[in-house]
């Protein structure tokens, strides 16, 4: 045990975050560019509140992924006072001893460093790391809930109720009271926000996969003799896709707001890192001088979740009158 | 009659006296949704028109699609979902209800015009008592006091046979069964004495046995009231017990319109007469019913504790037709589930070529499984929506016979040829079919496998008529082909009559007649074999009242 | 006994399984995970001697079932143990803490109810016209919007800027009267009310429609009766047991979401108690704020089924 937490420490420090975060941000490089090609297809039947949704998510996945290019100062540079505002000059200081004079285009925060830049690079920490949490809830969520409809029987009864019992303890609330256990360090934060989310994936995987497993095109794959392997992957997954992947979309922007809930209170990513919560945190103080800072932030969460949130309501009411067929 | 505002000019050529209703060139309209394209306007009902005298009944027939339920509520200016009312007049006592303002409408439905929908128990509101509901409207429409309606209501309960009338208004609708709902619904309709109700298959979600009281109680009070009506149904023989008039619909066109006698004795269109023969020809019993693929020994069975079947035996000699007849209930497709070890039984065997068969589906082997294969009721949910025709055959063929590739795709090209159907239906999903075609697919998939024996788990019940007629020739022929067995699982005996060499009648979980066809159909019956048979419509004028005088044992119904 | 009674009695009976499975899930699953209290409470004075002792003075020695047995014999007649950060007795700051907390939950519900409802309804008449979509983006948007960030918005504009509602800190005060402490307790929970009515408005606009789709008020509409009287005699008796459940669900996550507005504005109630003691590693205080913050919420939604039960026609009047 003591070892593990060792080297959950070593990866879960700052460093070794930041070597993860590139690694994934490299990986899905090309995801904007295919999501735009994809969406370009269908893009003049879209509503508009659709259209401008996904170019929100493009956007905000654009400014994750180039992060280091956009932003013009470093994430924990110190380029001014405290609590500039916005459209102030300030200057940057390279290790050289260079100085190069720049505009601080949001003000700068309560350690005086420029906040546009640390609102980008919190893009692609929270992005990140939400990303990955709710892409682990997803799957073992999904792998969880699928075999218990497809077996059944007692694998279903144990995995449902133990799920039954987590479902009923509020996500924040058990989240607090593990965090307040474990050491705090990045790659914890994610196990625990994606066990946490998991059982909601459960919830919602299983009620899914109850309703295909039920059809007589599944018991006829069974009086066939096929495996459960099989009934999972080629008889029910193909018929469920589309509600899941809206699924994932309103898990990712949950992950979001609850991430940034976490940081918030202090119990997420820790500092210096730049993630929007944390920025929150850091900033409030400056609210009752009138200072916005704190907002920024905020507003940033508010738009990639709304973004998020319109794209998967598009994407259900058309689901909704799609039955079978192609597609 | 006055003359209504905006009724125009032609209300001086109005209808005939002692016509209620007349629909003159209906057109009807809906907007569809496809996936994946603009949602576009379609025309539904191409120019219909009948009329009805006062005491008289019309009876609208097709089979789904036809757009007969369109039709009907029509004469109650409403269109259910996106449907619209696009063209043609509907007069109502000389008044045309469609030109009427929205507050006008609201005073024929209800008052003039009434409704009784196909499924009761959904119809109902669950809030509150069935008197209540049935008295709503006479009291909304000012018709008359509370009083005289409820006095009103025990009088209609009592004439459609309901069980204790002075109190059956104080039940919930949930307290009650199917087919007293469905009186219920009648009471409903013909208590605020309408002008003309509207019939919508009030009957087909029934059993046999339960169809045939209701419908007795439907004529009875429509005699009794002298009320005009529309009576929408997809069975000819039904339709022809209650109406006095038949309009044959197709595709949203007339294709016959007369008097139920012409209709029934001298139909005049090819299609009629086709919907007038469906089941007539049957097929001669086996000789020799001595051998036994498969053999069923004293099954009881049940799911979780309740009993469901009790001491069930039957047995099926190899290329032949076992039917198993009874209503819902009667543990018919339960017993389908014992046999192929969905339902492991709690005492008794089930005997395969002599052997018998492992109880639980996971113990039987491979080549067990690839014996018995089965066709399902609802083709649509028998298939994968995501997979294409040539995988569905497909998969049997590589699962059971390791069949690839070339060898594969010859395979499945013979079964498509054997179904009726080209091969250019191969890539086509299965949302791109028709119900008849997908029920084809599902036979070619049971047939991939080269089954001894093929479980038939009603596949004909949910098809129109013409279009069951043509899966249960295919199916007579595959068997002549390949000398497949067939265990049929049905509740028209129309269909056991027409296919079967032996039957098994079953009733609340027991076996209560068993053996070759002739013998069974043949007197002396057991009384619920007697009131199974006199249950069924039979294409005849005056077959209702015959049979009721003859039955010996009231239907559970009631 | 009837079957509605038996049916709430086995609801209420699985409520309090269920405390009590979490109640050891939370005792004995934050014993079972890695690193030692001791240790981290200690941080850098650390020595052997030092957490041995600390770890017999608060009873670590013994065996965990036996800790677990105990903290329960105490939680059930309301001792919650002492706090570990300054041994000040769990139950007294609970109490009063509990009391703040559930004013603010109740001021934030009692606008929030009508208001996610009544707009329910709005949308319901008015379905994918103009009203309908304006409610649906704007609750969408709600919905995406964190706590902390509407907090902030409030405290910003209308505190600071317009001078409506107070901002933190903000502390109610016993001594006067319920109406002074709605207004003092106003920016806190429209905060909650703006967080919690787009899920409750959804739930209930789903709600409804799903009835108003129904064949029973076909039927009504066939009757010809007028619009009032079907949807106030015909939709709302079978929509109510649907709404209270939303209701009740709702109430359940507000109480939690309360959690994040008392930090933001300094709010003495169970929230930020729990949220300072998580920090601190108070494990007790952790443990014993887990529990009632659990049980509510495990209460809230069994009450949301009671009512569902007690509402649903075929269950009050059986065959």
């Amino acid at each position: 045990m003591t070892e593990t937490l060792a080297f959950l420490d070593a990866v879960g420090d700052g460093t070794a975050m930041r070597v993860l975060i590139r690694l994934f941000s490299a990986a899905v490089d090309i995801v904007p560019f295919a999501a735009l090609l994809l969406v370009l297809r269908g893009w003049a039947r879209l509503p508009w509140s659709a259209r401008v949704a996904m170019l929100g998510c493009i956007l905000f996945g654009f400014v994750a992924v180039y992060a280091d290019a956009i932003a013009p100062f470093g994430e924990r540079e110190i380029v001014g006072d405290v609590w500039q505002g916005p459209g102030t000059d300030c200057l940057s200081t390279a290790d050289d001893g260079t100085e190069r004079a720049g505009t601080c285009h949001l003000g700068t925060d309560n350690l005086g460093r420029d906040m546009l830049s640390r609102l980008i690079f919190g893009a692609q920490t929270t992005i990140a790391v939400a990303l990955i949490a709710s892409l682990l809830s997803f799957s073992a969520g999904m792998l969880l809930s699928f075999t218990a409809a497809v077996v059944g029987g007692w694998t279903d009864q144990i995995l449902s109720r133990i799920n039954d019992m987590l479902l009923a303890i509020p996500t924040l609330i058990f989240a607090l009271v593990v965090l307040a256990a474990l050491p705090q360090n990045i790659v914890i934060l994610v196990l625990v926000m994606a066990v946490i989310d998991q059982t909601r994936v459960y919830r919602l995987g299983r009620a899914v996969a109850v309703d295909v497993v039920v059809q007589d095109y599944v018991e006829a794959a069974r009086l066939r003799g096929e495996g459960w392997l099989w009934i999972i992957f080629r008889e029910v997954l193909p018929n469920v896709w589309t509600p899941l992947i809206a699924e994932f979309g309103l898990r990712f922007a949950f992950a979001v707001l609850f991430l940034s809930t976490l940081s918030f209170l202090g119990l997420g990513i820790q500092p210096p890192e730049a993630d929007w919560g944390g920025m929150v945190k850091d900033n409030k103080d400056g609210i009752i001088f009138l200072v916005p800072a704190a907002l920024y932030p905020g507003a940033a969460i508010a738009l990639l979740a709304v973004s998020v949130n319109m794209v998967v309501d598009w994407m259900l009411n058309r689901t909704a009158s799609l039955k079978g067929g192609r597609g | 009659m006055s003359e209504a505002p905006g009724t125009g000019p032609d209300s001086a050529a109005a209808t005939a006296p002692g016509t209620v209703l007349e629909v003159r060139d209906l057109h009807i309209g809906a907007t569809v949704y496809p996936p994946n394209e603009p949602p576009r306007d379609i025309e539904i009902v191409h120019g219909v028109s009948f009329a009805i005298e006062k005491g008289k009944v019309l009876g609208l027939i097709g089979e789904s699609g036809a757009g007969k339920s369109t039709i009907g509520l029509a004469a109650l200016a409403y269109g259910r979902g996106g449907v619209r009312i696009t063209g043609g007049e509907v007069w109502l006592h000389g008044e045309n209800i469609l030109a009427l303002p929205k507050s006008g409408i609201r005073g024929v439905r209800g008052r003039r015009v009434t409704y009784v929908a196909q499924s009761a128990a959904a119809a109902f509101n669950p809030a509150h008592r069935l008197g209540d509901q049935v008295v709503e409207a006479a009291l909304k429409h000012g018709l008359m006091s509370r009083r005289e309606a409820r006095e009103r209501a025990r009088m209609l309960f009592e004439t459609l046979g309901l069980p204790d009338p002075d109190s059956f208004g104080r039940r919930f609708p949930h307290q009650v069964s199917g087919g007293q709902l469905q009186r219920a619904m009648t009471a409903m309709a013909l208590c605020p004495a309408p002008d003309l109700i509207v019939f919508d298959e009030p009957t087909t979600a029934l059993d046999v046995t339960t169809q045939i009281d209701v419908l007795a109680a439907i004529k009875r009070a429509i005699e009794e009231t002298d009320v005009a009506a529309i009576y929408i149904t997809h069975d000819l023989a039904v339709v022809a017990q209650i109406s006095d008039d038949i309009m044959v619909l197709r595709h949203g066109n007339t294709v016959e319109y007369g008097p139920v006698q012409q209709m029934i004795e001298a139909p005049r269109e090819a299609y009629t007469r086709e919907l007038l023969s469906i089941r007539s020809d049957i097929k001669p019993q086996a000789e020799d019913q001595s051998g036994a693929l498969l053999q069923l020994e004293g099954i009881d069975a049940a799911y979780g504790e309740v009993p469901v079947l009790f001491d069930v035996s039957m047995h099926l000699p190899k290329g032949q037709t076992l039917a198993v007849v009874g209503e819902s209930g009667s543990g018919k497709s339960t017993t389908a589930r014992v046999i192929t070890g969905l339902l492991p039984p709690r005492a008794g065997t089930v005997s395969f070529k002599g052997e018998p068969l492992p109880p639980a589906l996971s113990r039987r082997s491979k080549e067990q499984l690839r014996q018995i294969q089965m066709i399902y009721q609802m083709a649509d949910t028998a298939m994968n929506p995501r997979q294409t025709v040539a995988e569905i055959i497909g998969r049997p063929l590589g699962f059971y016979f390791g069949l690839k590739g070339g060898e594969r795709a010859r395979r499945v090209a013979e079964l498509l040829d054997q179904i009726e159907m080209g091969q250019g239906f191969a890539d086509r999903y299965p949302a791109e079919l028709s119900g008849g075609q997908k029920q084809r697919v599902c036979i070619a998939r049971a047939l991939a496998a080269n089954p001894e024996l093929i479980l038939c788990d009603e596949p004909t019940s949910a098809l129109d008529p013409l279009v069951a007629e043509g899966i249960l020739k295919l199916l007579m022929e595959l068997q002549a082909e390949t000398r497949v067995s067939y265990l049929f699982i049905t509740h028209d005996i129309a269909t056991v009559r027409a296919i079967s060499d032996s039957i098994a009648v079953m009733y609340m979980g027991r076996v209560v007649r068993f053996g070759p066809k002739d013998e069974v159909l043949s007197p002396p019956f057991d009384d619920y074999t007697d009131l199974l048979l006199k249950s069924v419509p039979e294409m005849k004028l005056g077959w209702l009242e015959r049979a009721l005088a003859s039955r010996r044992m009231d239907s559970a119904g009631n | 006994m009837s079957p509605v009674l038996a049916l709430i009695l086995k609801r209420i009976g699985i409520g309090v399984v269920l405390i009590l499975a979490i109640s050891a899930l939370l005792f004995l699953g934050v014993e079972a995970l890695p690193g030692d209290f001791a240790q981290n409470f200690l941080g850098q004075a650390a020595t052997p001697e030092a957490v041995a002792n600390i770890r017999r003075e608060l009873g670590l020695d013994q065996p965990v079932m036996l800790r677990y047995l105990d903290w329960l014999g105490g939680v059930v007649i309301g001792d919650f143990g002492e706090s570990w950060a300054n041994g000040s007795s769990v139950s007294e700051q609970l109490g009063k803490r509990l009391a703040n907390t559930l004013f603010l939950a109740a001021v934030a519900a009692v606008f929030a109810v009508p208001i996610s409802v009544g707009l329910g309804v709005l949308a319901v008449f008015y379905r994918n016209r103009l009203p309908d979509r304006i409610i649906n983006i704007l609750s969408l948007a709600a919905i995406s919007m964190p706590e902390f960030f509407v907090g902030y918005l409030f405290i910003f504009f209308f505190a600071l800027q317009f001078g409506i509602g107070d901002g933190p800190p903000i502390i109610p005060d016993p001594r006067a009267s319920v109406w002074e402490n709605v207004q003092l307790v106003f920016l806190p929970a429209m905060t909650l009310v703006v967080v919690v009515i787009a899920h409750m408005m959804r739930m209930t606009r789903a709600a409804i429609l799903n009835i108003m789709e129904s064949a029973y008020v076909e039927t009504a509409e066939l009757k010809g009766l007028s619009m009032l009287r079907i949807i106030w005699k015909h939709a709302a008796p079978n929509a109510v047991a649907p709404i209270i459940n939303v209701v009740a669900l709702n109430l359940a996550y507000l109480v939690v979401g309360v959690v994040v507005v008392e930090v933001i504005f300094a709010y003495p109630g169970m929230g930020q108690y729990f949220v300072d003691a998580v920090t601190v590693r108070d494990i007790p205080v952790v443990q014993a704020c887990g529990i009632v913050f659990a049980a509510v919420y495990i209460i809230l939604n069994m009450l949301a089924d009671v009512g569902a039960i007690l509402a649903n026609p075929r269950l009050r009047h059986p065959k």
